[in-house]
């Protein structure tokens, strides 16, 4: 398959390219941009006149988990009354028939970096990448990252306290530990398994020698965690899975940054980072991804004092990764308006005294680089050769306000775009009703 | 949106016989008798003054004028606080006047935001600061939202800098059936909540439907804990309305013994008398219609219906029984009552001949409803409905001015109105415009290329980001 003749973003930071070819094939990308070939037996899809991209990839959200947010058993976000944080794995949890993905796959969505929510520690539990395809399978990768919330959320959840939350962390990290030995799962293990791509998509529990969860091996009476907590910290406390921390506050970047002093291995992601631009040079130092909230800018809570919609443009010029995440941000159902908040990175680049971002660069924050925050750049999130072939026809220029998709692929596949909204909007088009009432009317 | 400010028991509560009503005229006054002493309808009367401005010329934009009209390569004339003229280029332009080179740019009225809770939950959102809804009861007409307003949200200043908007509508909470009364501020920076008051305004009352009040009261084991038990209380309540204002009315024309005052039932007299709008938070197509018969049944009218999210299932409705629809572009989803929303429900409202409105109820939808209103627009066009962009500006501009009474005074650029004025640089309903300089009165509230045209609130001195661009 190819799409010829659009203007084609590559979602890799680069700028468009007016008159671009993508070429699709067995579900994968094998070439895009201009004076690409289009293969003999291809069936062409002519752009024309309408932009083209690789599919949205939600930095961070709950798409998946969430049908109405104010309804209780319609809404797996987090779980006040189990006795299990660290161990919760969204992905049982994520229903692909759900409404908000059929929504935001209609707005271009066709990924999204799913975590759960806290309830009772500061530990939320791990985090999938999904795809917002209309079949039975959402899930692109299990068990990605565990989530944690330190700042004012991981306060309330430790019982009161910054310093309570950092104590909970390093005992959890060290039960963890303590396991991890006496069930001779080693931490030197980090290294081989850094390398071994397939044990980081294997949660622990899934490997066939997991000797963490056996029933025989003793642990000592005065642990908090659950031996389950604690079995799903050893492949964080060892860098085989992602830790994607919640913070705000300059202080807590920074003291979320120093845990690797500690705890060496950890591989970490920092979410929110409203005041990052005023310490972007340790994060960037640090070489740790941010997934950002991009129009942030009122002082809403005492650690947000210093928000501005210039903080991922500051950011990026002082050389941190970072993308847009929907955080605390109707991140369950309205991720399609990343779109939107990338737009205002580009208007504020023409503000006096502002930092904004290339309309390349705006695009790249929110589909190559929440990938790559993940690992998954390699995968997903641009049009280079080999990627899943996530791609997005649009309208007009798709950071523009309404613009709409008009051809949507996940792996290759062409997604339908109706949904509960549509249905609606259809029927009720025109108000007279008919010989029969608007119930009969589909 | 979590709230426990019920906490706090409020000092007010009903006033009987309060020392601030006038004694009881002379029974056998003689011909013709003084006319009987009532209370004051405006007791915290708005100490807004204009701000200084010069006479200003905008020239060489193109204008919206907020009523549905575009001149190209326009001129703007401001003076003394109001709009002097509106044309193409050949509009004189005034000697003395500063000419402002509009050339690749737009003027529009300023953005007025219907429905926002700047002040009364304002930021920092700590729980110290959630003064939006009095949570003791289903029933308060009784409390004013102004009384909870903090001139010193930052929010004002962002709504102000990044979203043109010059005038705003403050209203309580939807916990309650009837909520209190809303406010209409100018937005200008000010020591005191008088100071913001928009002069002559018209006051409103809140009232809400649906899921809220019935969760907030029926987890207490209290009425309503139904739908019907909303509408239930809301018409005993209206009820009283009625009888208190036929006692206060024939007080007022034939004299005797005043009747006892009641604070809240003063504000559902204003309503039944045309005096004060009600703002009605309401979803559902079915509940806006029950509201509606009832509106028809105490005798008062609904100005608009706040959130509409099912507006499009009965948009000949509001049509004909000249209710506006206040609206999200895009939300749905987050209660039940949200359900259906859908992006076509703004020009759906438009195209049946209805008064569609862009609404915030957010500290930063505010700052972006040009953008909301854009998105709209794009949905409605894909669905064959096509609003110019100059029609666009009328869901911002003139409709919620109608909608809050403040029409004859703002919401275009009409001359003598008010000049509540955005520059923006380039078109407004794309994402890449920002205000460039806002006008408030005629005078000059914000400039993108001048620091010290940006306000800076009380709470943000000293703290990190102080003065910077947001």
């Amino acid at each position: 398959m190819a799409i010829a003749g659009g203007t084609v973003a590559l979602g890799d930071g680069s700028e468009p390219i007016q008159g671009g070819i993508v070429v699709i094939r067995d579900g994968r990308i094998v070439a895009a941009g201009r004076g690409v070939a289009v293969p003999a037996g291809a069936q062409v899809v002519d752009a024309t006149g309408k932009w083209v991209t690789p599919g949205i990839v939600a930095g961070f959200s709950r798409v998946g988990l969430v049908e109405v947010d104010a309804v209780d058993a319609a809404n797996d976000v987090s779980a006040r009354n189990s006795p299990f944080s660290a161990a919760i794995d969204v992905a049982p949890a994520i229903n692909p028939k759900a409404q908000p993905i059929a929504v935001n796959r209609a707005g271009g969505v066709t990924r999204a970096i799913v975590a759960p929510g806290t309830a009772k520690s500061i530990f939320a539990g791990q985090g999938a990448v999904i795809d917002l395809g209309a079949d039975m399978n959402p899930i692109t990768r299990a068990r990605a990252f565990q989530f944690v919330e330190f700042g004012e959320d991981g306060t309330q959840d430790a019982g009161g306290s910054r310093a309570a939350a950092h104590v909970l962390f390093r005992n959890a990290l060290r039960e963890a530990a303590d396991l991890g030995r006496r069930t001779g799962v080693s931490s030197s293990g980090a290294a081989r398994a850094a390398t071994a791509n397939d044990q980081r998509t294997l949660p622990l529990e899934d490997q066939p020698d997991n000797s963490l969860l056996a029933a025989g091996r003793t642990r000592p009476q005065d642990v908090l965690l659950t031996r389950f907590d604690a079995a799903a910290l050893v492949p964080v406390l060892q860098g085989r899975q992602l830790l994607m921390v919640h913070v705000e506050r300059a202080s807590d970047i920074l003291q979320t940054l120093a845990l690797r002093k500690e705890f060496p291995n950890l591989r970490l992601v920092l979410v929110g980072a409203a005041e990052g631009w005023t310490v972007a040079k340790d994060i960037a130092a640090a070489g740790v991804p941010v997934i950002a909230s991009a129009l942030d800018d009122l002082p809403n809570s005492f650690e947000e004092l210093a928000s501005t919609q210039s903080n991922i443009g500051r950011m990026r010029a002082a050389g941190v990764h970072v993308s847009i995440g929907m955080i605390g941000d109707n991140e369950a159902r309205q991720v399609r308006q990343a779109r939107q908040y990338a737009g205002n990175l580009v208007a504020i680049a023409r503000l006096p005294g502002a930092t904004g971002l290339t309309w390349g660069q705006a695009l790249e924050t929110i589909t190559s680089a929440p990938a790559e925050a993940v690992g998954l750049g390699g995968e997903i999130g641009s049009l280079r050769p080999g990627r899943r072939a996530d791609v997005v026809v649009w309208d007009k220029d798709p950071l523009e306000n309404g613009a709409a998709a008009q051809l949507v692929l996940i792996d290759g596949v062409q997604q339908p775009l109706s949904n509960h909204q549509t249905k609606l909007r259809d029927r009720y088009r025109t108000l007279p009703e008919g010989a029969l009432p608007k119930a009969y009317d589909r | 949106m979590s709230n426990k400010s019920w906490l706090f028991v409020p000092a007010i509560a009903v006033l009987v016989g309060c020392a601030s009503a006038a004694p009881p005229p002379p029974r056998e006054a003689a011909a013709p008798a003084a006319p009987p002493k009532t209370y004051s309808r405006d007791p915290y009367p708005s100490t807004y003054r204009a701000y200084p401005g010069v006479l200003t010329a905008i020239v060489g934009g193109t204008v919206f004028d907020g009523e549905g009209r575009r001149i190209d390569n326009g001129i703007v004339i401001l003076a003394d606080g109001v709009v002097r003229a509106v044309g193409g280029a050949d509009t004189p332009i005034p000697d003395g006047a500063t000419r402002i080179d509009a050339r690749g740019k737009w003027v529009t009225p300023g953005v007025i935001d219907i429905h926002s809770h700047l002040g009364d939950y304002p930021s920092p959102a700590v729980e110290a600061h959630q003064d939006g809804n009095e949570v003791t009861g289903p029933v308060h007409p009784d409390v004013w939202a102004e009384h909870s307003v903090w001139p010193q949200d930052p929010g004002f200043t962002r709504a102000l800098m990044n979203g043109g908007v010059t005038s705003l509508e403050i209203l309580p909470g939807s916990a309650n059936l009837f909520g209190g009364r809303s406010v209409v501020l100018k937005n200008v920076p000010a020591r005191t909540v008088q100071q913001m008051k928009f002069p002559g305004a018209p006051y409103g009352l809140k009232m809400a439907c649906g899921e809220n009040p019935k969760r907030v009261y029926g987890s207490r084991n209290q009425m309503p804990g139904s739908r019907m038990g909303n509408i239930a209380l809301d018409r005993a309540t209206w009820a009283r309305a009625v009888e208190y204002k036929r006692r206060w009315d024939k007080y007022e024309r034939d004299g005797g013994e005043p009747p006892a005052r009641d604070i809240g039932m003063d504000t559902l007299r204003g309503v039944l008398a045309g005096e004060i709008l009600v703002q009605n938070h309401c979803y559902r197509a079915d509940e806006m219609a029950n509201v509606i018969d009832m509106a028809k049944e105490f005798g008062y009218k609904v100005a608009a219906f706040h959130h509409a999210v099912e507006a499009y299932k009965i948009a000949d409705l509001l049509r004909d029984n000249h209710i506006c629809a206040a609206m999200w572009a895009d939300w749905y989803g987050f209660k039940m009552e949200a359900y259906d929303g859908i992006e076509e429900n703004i020009p759906l409202v438009h195209k049946a001949g209805g008064c569609a409105i862009v609404h915030s109820d957010d500290p930063n939808g505010i700052q972006r409803l040009y953008q909301e209103a854009a998105k709209a627009q794009a949905a409605g066009r894909r669905i064959g409905i096509d609003v110019p962009d100059e029609v666009v500006w009328t869901w911002l501009s003139s409709n919620p001015a109608r909608a809050l009474g403040i029409d004859a005074r703002t919401g275009s650029l009409r001359p003598g109105k008010m000049a509540d004025v955005v520059l923006w640089n380039g078109n407004p309903l794309s994402v890449y415009t920002r205000p460039e300089r806002v006008w408030v009165d005629g005078a000059l509230m914000y400039d993108a290329n001048d620091p010290r045209r940006r306000p800076v609130t009380d709470f943000e001195l000293g703290q990190p980001g102080e003065g910077d661009v947001k």
